[in-house]
């Protein structure tokens, strides 16, 4: 057996596809040993530690950070007797395997030369069902990875030169796995499959993942020729099919950073991680709450000024104070005066809270991320400035955990930070109510029958209109608006 | 009651000075040795009962062994399943104690039901802990012979064991075994979370009707996966038992001497014919519910330290060493006992044969069906169908 061993991908959970690489924790060259974490790795279900599967110096790593892998592939080679001398064969070139560096996709020649032992590989040709040299069979655990790639033999008196065409197009550039993997002997498709039932679409084979993403995708699977096992239908197939009919549709809708674009002057950005929840909570909250939006300008001099004596007190000389934190105040006040705003529709019944979790939507490297400050309508307004203080750096280092951004009831919205006036936001799913808080400007307003230059800002309070008629709507808006004109006012009058 | 009072047993006189009513910080729980590793000499609980143990120094080190054992053979199969080597793994850790405590406490003719969580009773009921990796590697369904072992297979469905475990100890209390010194019981183990199955709860209700030989052994690890206690229940979980009429009592799960002792007392009570009891083992999942779980998600790094403070087996160390009932050597010894055994336990589960798809007719019926022969039949020509099969 060779002494450099290939380690795959496995499955994780129960039934996984893939997972993403976060974060290597050796690099090319380490000595590890047994079972030392080597490289974490979050699927669908979680983020875990991988432990080394064997012990020696780290030959080659196959994939980046943040590149997703699908179970099967190989992600890292181990020299499994590092002190028996130099290797014979050359290995995948060092440079290429530098954690995080830009690493490109090791060639098919670099990748043949790390000899993936037939006890280690993820299939073993023609040895399905009995057990292959090293006590394993092609699929290693879970429902089986995705693999291109047919695993089953050919049954007797098939005819191979039948699939090689479908099978060479089946096969999409997956050059990282491809020279690992020992050839296949193509399946004999089996059209009649397709064919038998009249070529309706409950007739055409395709696993339930693939339906749904052609169903999600708009593609007939009844019109594609399934280059899977048996002639089923293959998610590239209909990935393939898909490309080809939106392919002038601009996929990405928001590129932030100088991206590199191809020769068609397009980049594909791969929707995934907090991009992909977004767009689903989006997308499920705006076609779900029918949204209603109002909105409210508000001159907010009078507060900006008690701001400031705020600012000058002693006890508060080092708190960061924001008008933030007074449009935090005046929703949670506005909330006490109607409960009603804070509330859930649950089907058949309306969720109304005593808590008020408000959300702060934030802007990170990251992506829009939506954490909320728990049960902030007990707090004092010290406490509620350091919650934000502490909300927004947590937000922004990175560090905010799934618990931070669950069960949020309410959410502002600051869009005012990128100096607009206000917006028609959407609603967190779960919640009914969302205000928008724009940039404040000077403008001339009329202030005590002149025209003056005064702080003035605009408020947008978008709310679901299941739950909370225009009436509750506008009494809320006008509330928190009444607060921000004169929060000394409001006070007294309040509480 | 005089020193050294004739016909006063050694157990009694022990306990009077340092006998406490629970401890310190919960009246509510059995605790025989501290997190800081202290010893208290016997422990009265609610009902009265006085628990203590009496081990030789050479029965603590076997405790401590086993625990530590326990461990690593856990470890090893969390990190095989990383590995792709196992397709799911259930942890125990930070359970041993709870597990190898009462464990410990079975006698030979006790029957044990377990859920998929129990490797450390697999453990003390002498199985080959290779036994469940076999299982999670889905190449067989476990492989050890309940019958021989005492000790009946994983049971997946959350809480039905306690059933079949009922169904079991009025099965043996009909056919006369209990009463005696020598008498059987039965111990049904189960999580917090099943005690919200109707499965459990009925279970409660037939073993307390027909005064059942049955002890529940639920360990409280505090999360039904993601579910934390205060949505199972609203009292104590020892406390339901009372409102179905048996006795109920919670036990420091982390404390391995107080699961023995507790255990071993409802053990003799299910075996006098006395009836069934529960035992409420307040623990603490350290890991994940399973491989496929990331409890990072739902619960809070300060309280996983906390536990971590109340860890079964540095407690246990710090006695031994405290008491100087080990010499220097002892831990490293038993650690490389561990590393071995890990290793071990690897290289078997690497070579563990895939089993012919054709066996899976085998273990369905002990002898046999016309209609399964027939499709055996089936099967078998349609495997031999493919190029290269060997017939």
């Amino acid at each position: 057996m060779s002494r450099v061993k290939t380690f795959n991908l496995p499955d994780l959970g129960e039934g996984l596809t893939e997972g993403e690489i976060l974060n290597w924790l050796v690099k090319v060259g380490d000595i590890i040993e047994l079972n030392q974490p080597i490289v974490e790795v979050e699927t669908a279900k979680a983020a875990v530690e991988i432990p080394a599967k064997w012990g020696g110096r780290v030959q080659a790593i196959f994939h980046p950070e943040g590149a997703t892998v699908d179970v099967g592939a190989p992600i890292i080679s181990i020299d499994t007797d590092p002190d028996a001398g130099p290797l014979d064969t050359p290995q995948a070139p060092s440079a290429a395997a530098q954690p995080g560096g830009d690493l490109p996709t090791p060639s098919a020649a670099s990748l043949a030369a790390v000899e993936v032992a037939p006890a280690e590989g993820a299939v073993e040709p023609g040895l399905i069902g009995s057990p292959a040299p090293g006590g394993r069979t092609p699929v290693l655990v879970g429902y089986g990875p995705r693999t291109s790639t047919a695993k089953r033999r050919p049954r007797k008196g098939a005819v191979p030169a039948q699939a090689v065409p479908a099978r060479a197009q089946a096969v999409p550039a997956q050059a990282t796995a491809a020279p690992v993997v020992p050839k296949q002997v193509a399946p004999a498709p089996d059209t009649s499959a397709t064919n038998g039932h009249g070529g309706t679409p409950t007739g055409v084979l395709a696993k339930p993942p693939v339906r749904k993403l052609a169903k999600d995708l708009g593609v007939d699977l009844s019109a594609l020729t399934g280059s899977g096992p048996l002639g089923s239908i293959t998610r590239e197939d209909v990935q393939r099919a898909a490309d080809a009919t939106t392919a002038p549709a601009p996929v990405a809708t928001t590129v932030t950073t100088a991206a590199s674009f191809g020769a068609d002057r397009e980049q594909r950005i791969p929707v995934k991680g907090v991009r992909k929840l977004t767009a689903e909570n989006m997308a499920r909250s705006a076609f779900t709450a029918p949204h209603v939006t109002e909105f409210l300008t508000v001159d907010v001099t009078r507060a900006m000024k008690a701001l400031d004596r705020l600012r000058n007190r002693r006890e508060w000389r080092d708190v960061r104070i924001s008008p933030l934190l007074l449009v935090a105040k005046a929703v949670l006040l506005a909330v006490r005066r109607h409960p009603m705003v804070n509330s859930t529709w649950a089907g058949d019944e309306i969720v109304v809270k005593e808590y008020v979790n408000l959300g702060i939507a934030a802007a990170t490297d990251r992506g829009l991320i939506v954490p909320n400050v728990k049960d902030a309508g007990r707090l004092s307004l010290r406490e509620l400035a350091d919650a934000l203080t502490d909300l927004v750096q947590t937000a922004k280092a990175g560090r905010t955990t799934p618990a931070d951004m669950s069960g949020g009831t309410l959410t502002i919205t600051n869009v005012g930070v990128f100096g607009v006036d206000t917006g028609t936001p959407i609603l967190p799913p779960g919640e009914s109510a969302i205000l928008a808080f724009g940039a404040i400007r000077e403008m001339p307003w009329v202030h005590k029958g002149k025209v003056r230059p005064r702080q003035v800002t605009t408020l947008g309070l978008s709310f679901d209109h299941r739950i909370i008629d225009g009436e509750l709507g506008s009494k809320f808006l006008r509330d928190v608006g009444d607060f921000l004109s004169d929060p000394e006012a409001a006070l007294l009058a309040w509480t | 009651m005089a020193k050294g009072d004739p016909g006063v047993s050694t157990r009694s006189r022990r306990a009077a000075p340092r006998s406490r009513k629970g401890t310190g910080g919960d009246p509510e729980l059995v605790q025989l040795l501290t997190p800081e590793g202290e010893r208290i000499d016997s422990v009265v609980g609610p009902d009265g009962t006085v628990y203590s143990v009496d081990f030789t120094d050479e029965e603590y080190r076997g405790l401590y062994r086993d625990l530590v054992l326990v461990r690593k053979l856990d470890a090893e199969a969390t990190a095989l399943q990383r590995q792709g080597e196992l397709g799911l793994w259930a942890s125990l850790l930070g359970q041993e104690a709870a597990q190898v405590g009462s464990g410990r406490a079975l006698r030979t003719q006790d029957m044990a039901f377990p859920t998929y969580r129990e490797h450390g009773v697999l453990y003390c009921r002498g199985i080959d802990p290779i036994m469940p990796l076999g299982l999670f590697r889905g190449v067989d369904q476990g492989g050890w012979d309940p019958n021989e072992f005492k000790f009946n297979m994983y049971t997946i469905v959350i809480g039905a064991q306690t059933l079949h475990a009922t169904g079991y100890a009025m099965g043996v209390a009909m056919d006369g075994k209990t009463g005696t010194d020598d008498g059987e019981a039965v111990i049904a183990y189960f999580g917090d979370g099943a005690t919200s199955q109707g499965d459990v709860n009925e279970a409660f209700v037939w073993a307390s009707v027909f005064n059942s030989p049955l002890v529940f052994f639920c360990q409280n690890n505090q999360y039904a996966i993601s579910e934390p206690l205060e949505r199972q229940t609203r009292v104590p979980l020892y406390r339901r038992a009372a409102g179905f009429g048996f006795p109920g009592v919670r036990v420091d799960g982390n404390d391995v001497l107080a699961s023995y002792a507790v255990t071993r007392t409802a053990l003799d009570n299910a075996r006098h014919g006395q009836g069934p009891s529960l035992i409420e083992a307040y623990t603490y999942r350290m890991g994940a519910h399973t491989t496929s779980d990331d409890p990072t998600r739902y619960r809070i790094a300060s309280e996983v330290e906390a536990w971590q403070a109340k860890d079964p087996i540095a407690r246990m160390k710090a006695f031994l060493t405290k008491q100087q009932i080990v010499d220097a050597d002892f831990f490293a010894e038993v650690d490389e006992q561990a590393r071995r055994e890990s290793l071990h336990l690897r290289e078997r589960v690497l070579a563990m044969p895939n089993p012919e798809p054709v066996t899976m007719f085998d273990h369905v019926y002990p002898n046999g069906s016309p209609l399964l022969d027939e499709q055996r039949a089936k099967f078998s020509r349609y495997m031999e169908s493919f190029e290269g099969s060997a017939h």
